[in-house]
């Protein structure tokens, strides 16, 4: 714990400049959390093993129960609250709803912002590259194929340019 | 169909499907709310069928008297249903609005579920035990129908026709005749309309369902994916702002049966600074305005502790045997005896004799035990994460020397149960620190908590004793479960004589209910044993088990199974191995094919899982399919490598870094047939997948090595000399 007075830290999260008063030395979960009310990222395990805290810094997935909050000064975090665009879902998002990729869901937004990372990295990723990615993650209700499924069907949908006339256009026109 | 109890019948649960707890009896309050509710309002009321196999151990409610479910369908024409079930992942939200959207005719929509509030919702003895689709679905039917029913009247009225001359479809009643048609809530006029209703009301068969029986989204799906779903852990109680809440948490003991003996003064008081410290009696807790500090308080505390001598982990399978120091509450079932082992048995032209063990495993739901509790007026209200609300509930009123009508346990959709979430320590210690801080207190289990002070998948030994004729069939079966449990401990294969029996034992470690229970270590004996038997008398293990099973149900789903993953022609050989295992329970019946390749070094990988499952009607295919890959994923763990080690009190590995759960690159290609009996009267799902796979998975090691493994978890570090 610094001694003196604390120090503000400063951070961008989901687009918005954010200032916390008196870094205290907690996490990025805590502040998150407790601080701005994001409970989107969720604790799992405190130790960055089951990925239920995944958030995105500078664009890359971190696990944000063992990250220091004062370590993300000055950078731009995306949380699974950020995901979303004017309303509209990511096309994960739809994509985990069309596969019914959940069941309990306390994991699926760990999930999804890894997933995120993933597709920005690599566009059409096969199974085994998926579950690579992903294994730093727990799903307890044991959804995984559909998580893989649901992964896959995202990057379809974004790779793919949507074709014209009556064409199914991918995951944002549901039929 | 056949028959049933049309309301869920008194608690008969498994010993541990309650854990150690207080004995309850609760009486229906008056709820104030319903006269405030206009609009048609249903009252089913549970009766005698039920009534008549209530009455036993004091366990449960006496369903007499009791409201089993209500219904209440507003003037904007929102359909409210009142169920004490809870949402942990089952998917029981959608698969029950489906049932009532399906019975009433309305858009799947307008049903909106009120699950698990002891204030609103009808008394239930908790989310447990596949339930929710057997008995709470037709439940839900009955109030849905007689609304349905109510509305035509209110329209025939209205209109002057022939209630027989109205049709009803997506929250309209219309007659064709005339052509005029009606919304439900218009038809409802502001009115407040009560009906209360008993006994058979006649239910629409699955083969005419419309919105049940197929494939409907998750209803909270959106906000699931969005993050905007507050589980327990993301709470805090409005009207107060996040900032106004305390994080609490609470001292533990360094090991089980350790008690507090002195708190001594801190150690950095400045700790303490702003922190509500509470010290009564063994409780001690703290709570401040961010976890963090709440965190900082408590490693100031300087506690001592009287530690009593706990069992070291080499003595377990001799306790597992021992029966318990007290008898504790819960029956113990008399064994099931048919003609007599120990006189067929010594005939028998084959004997075989195995004991088969299962360690503890933990359920890791991955939201830990969480809770946030709010006192106002002289009334508690805790929201928290359980399968029990009503039984939490009674432990808080116990534990705070509370008033039935002062406590309210609310439970939001929940970071998943597997069985792990019956009770009520962290209600109990919100509301605790929350008495005293004079705020709302949240309390989230640290993972280490939850590993250490939960309670575990009971351990057990099985011994198991066989005689098997010339022709391969079964003559004598007798098998003993030390401690793990009664479920499903019965054979389904034909053998003229039985001795089965469940021995509770004197666990070391604290132990409760999990997905399926016993009934996975049951299946693992009876299944692995199922198993030796064949390949003694070298026969085929599916024909040596359809040549014992007349029940038609498991041979359907073991010849479906087989079919599917070619068993025929799936020719095991070194180091690659097949295995079949069928399985019974809760009234679900499931058949499981494992392909398992063993590395030389030993390693295990299960490369294949084709499962077949029948639970009668299907309710929802895509959601019960995720239940059962789920399953069969989660099984894997405990046939494979999940164990919680612990010596001498102490939980050895409480981390995720240490207890392995299966993850992504353990979870094999599967394969889920699903048969669909219309005929059949819908059971639950979310367990009976799991009890197959350890006899599969044990009965494929077994092909491809020679080596029969009888304990589970079966490799926790690969097999130790494959004979490859």
């Amino acid at each position: 714990m610094a001694s003196g007075a604390p120090v503000p830290l400063d951070l961008t999260v989901n687009g918005t400049r954010r200032r916390i008063p008196g870094d205290t030395g907690e996490s990025l979960l805590a502040i998150l959390r407790e601080e701005l009310d994001l409970t989107g990222s969720k604790y799992g395990c405190g130790e960055g093993q089951c990925g239920a805290c995944t958030v995105l810094v500078d664009g890359r997935p971190v696990r944000s129960c063992i990250t220091p909050a004062a370590s993300v000064a000055g950078k731009v975090v995306t949380t699974i609250e950020g995901l979303e665009e004017g309303g509209r879902l990511h096309p994960l998002q739809e994509a985990f709803i069309e596969a019914d990729a959940m069941q309990c869901g306390y994991c699926i937004p760990g999930m999804i912002v890894e997933a995120a990372a993933l597709l920005r990295r690599v566009r059409s990723p096969d199974d085994a590259e998926i579950a690579r990615a992903m294994e730093g993650h727990v799903c307890r209700c044991c959804t995984y194929p559909r998580i893989v499924q649901a992964i896959r069907k995202a990057a379809a949908s974004s790779v793919r340019p949507a074709p014209a006339g009556r064409a199914k256009t991918g995951l944002g026109d549901r039929t | 169909m056949s028959p049933r109890p049309p309301f869920e019948p008194a608690l008969e649960p498994e010993r541990y499907e309650l854990h150690e707890g207080l004995p309850y009896r609760f009486e229906l309050g008056r709820r104030g709310f319903l006269h405030l509710l206009g609009g048609v309002v249903v009252l089913v009321v549970a009766h005698d069928a039920a009534s008549q196999e209530s009455g036993r151990g004091g366990r449960g409610p006496s369903a007499e008297s009791e409201l089993a479910a209500w219904l209440n369908i507003a003037e904007d024409g929102t359909v409210s249903v009142f169920t004490g079930k809870v949402e942990v992942g089952q998917n029981a939200r959608t698969s029950l609005s489906q049932a009532v959207a399906d019975e009433l005719k309305a858009p799947l929509d307008s049903i909106r579920l009120v699950m698990g509030d002891t204030d609103l919702t009808p008394h239930d003895a908790g989310t447990f035990g596949s339930r929710s689709t057997p008995y709470m679905a037709p439940q839900l039917r009955k109030a849905a129908a007689v609304a349905r029913e109510l509305l035509k009247e209110l329209a025939a009225k209205e209109w002057g026709v022939d209630a027989t001359s109205l049709a009803v479809a997506d929250g309209q009643v219309s007659h064709a005749i005339s052509g005029r048609s009606a919304g439900f809530g218009q038809l409802t006029k502001g009115q407040k309309l009560v009906r209360t209703l008993s006994g058979e009301i006649p239910l629409t068969p699955a083969e005419r369902w419309s919105v049940a029986g197929r494939s409907v989204p998750k209803q909270n799906a959106r906000d699931i994916v969005t993050g905007r779903h507050r589980y327990t852990s993301d709470l805090s109680p409005a009207p107060f702002a996040p900032s106004e809440m305390l994080y609490g948490r609470v001292l533990r003991p360094p090991a089980l049966g350790a008690t507090l003996a002195s708190l001594e003064p801190v150690a950095a008081q400045d700790a303490l600074q702003g922190v509500v410290l509470v010290s009564d009696g063994d409780f001690v807790g703290v709570a401040a305005k961010r976890s963090s500090e709440a965190a900082r308080a408590l490693a100031a505390l300087r506690p001592k502790w009287n530690l009593t001598p706990q069992p070291e982990a080499r003595e377990l399978l001799d306790r597992l045997r021992q029966p318990p120091e007290a008898p504790r509450e819960g029956r113990q079932s008399p064994p099931h005896v048919v003609g007599s082992v120990a006189e067929a048995r010594p005939k028998a032209a084959h004997r075989l004799e195995a004991t088969y063990s299962v360690a503890y495993i933990a359920h890791v739901p991955l939201e830990p035990r969480a809770a946030v509790a709010e006192w106002k007026d002289g009334r508690l209200t805790v929201w928290t994460g359980t399968q029990r609300p009503f039984g939490v509930k009674s432990e808080l009123c116990e534990a705070l020397r509370l008033a039935e009508d002062r406590v309210r346990v609310i439970v939001p959709d929940t970071g998943s149960g597997y069985g792990g979430k019956h009770s009520g320590e962290c209600a109990i210690e919100a509301a605790r620190l929350a008495r005293t801080a004079g705020r709302p207190v949240k309390v989230v289990w640290t993972r280490e908590e939850e590993f250490r002070w939960a309670y575990f998948r009971p351990a057990g030994v099985i011994d198991v004793k066989s005689g098997t004729d010339a022709d391969g069939r079964l003559v004598a079966w007798e098998m003993h479960n030390y401690n793990s449990g009664s479920s499903a401990i019965r054979t389904l294969y034909e053998a003229p004589h039985q001795h089965i029996e469940f021995h509770p034992g004197r666990s070391p470690l604290r132990q409760g209910s999990y997905r399926g229970l016993a009934a996975t270590a049951n299946h693992f004996a009876r299944e692995s044993h199922m198993d030796e038997i064949a390949a003694a008398l070298k026969l085929d293990p599916l024909e040596f088990r359809l040549r014992n099973l007349k029940d038609a149900r498991q041979r359907a789903v073991l010849e479906a199974a087989a079919e599917r993953f070619g068993w025929a022609k799936a020719k095991s050989a070194p180091g690659h191995g097949h295995g079949i295992a069928g399985g019974f329970e809760k009234g679900s019946y499931v058949a499981t094919c494992a392909e398992v390749k063993v590395e030389p070094a030993g390693a295990v990988r299960v490369v294949r899982l084709v499962a077949a499952f029948e639970c009668g009607a299907v309710v929802n295919p895509d959601q019960l399919k995720n239940q059962v890959e789920g399953s069969l994923i989660m099984g894997l763990g405990g046939a494979l490598f999940e164990a919680v080690e612990f010596d001498r009190g102490e939980i050895l590995n409480p981390q995720l870094s240490r207890y392995r759960v299966p993850r992504f690159s353990d979870s094999p290609p599967l394969e889920v047939v699903l048969l669909d009996r219309k005929d059949l009267p819908s059971e639950g799902a979310g367990e009976t997948p799991i009890v197959g796979v350890a006899p599969a998975v044990a009965g494929a090691i077994h092909a491809a090595t020679g080596a029969r493994l009888r304990a589970l978890p079966l490799v926790p570090r690969g097999l130790p000399s494959p004979r490859a």
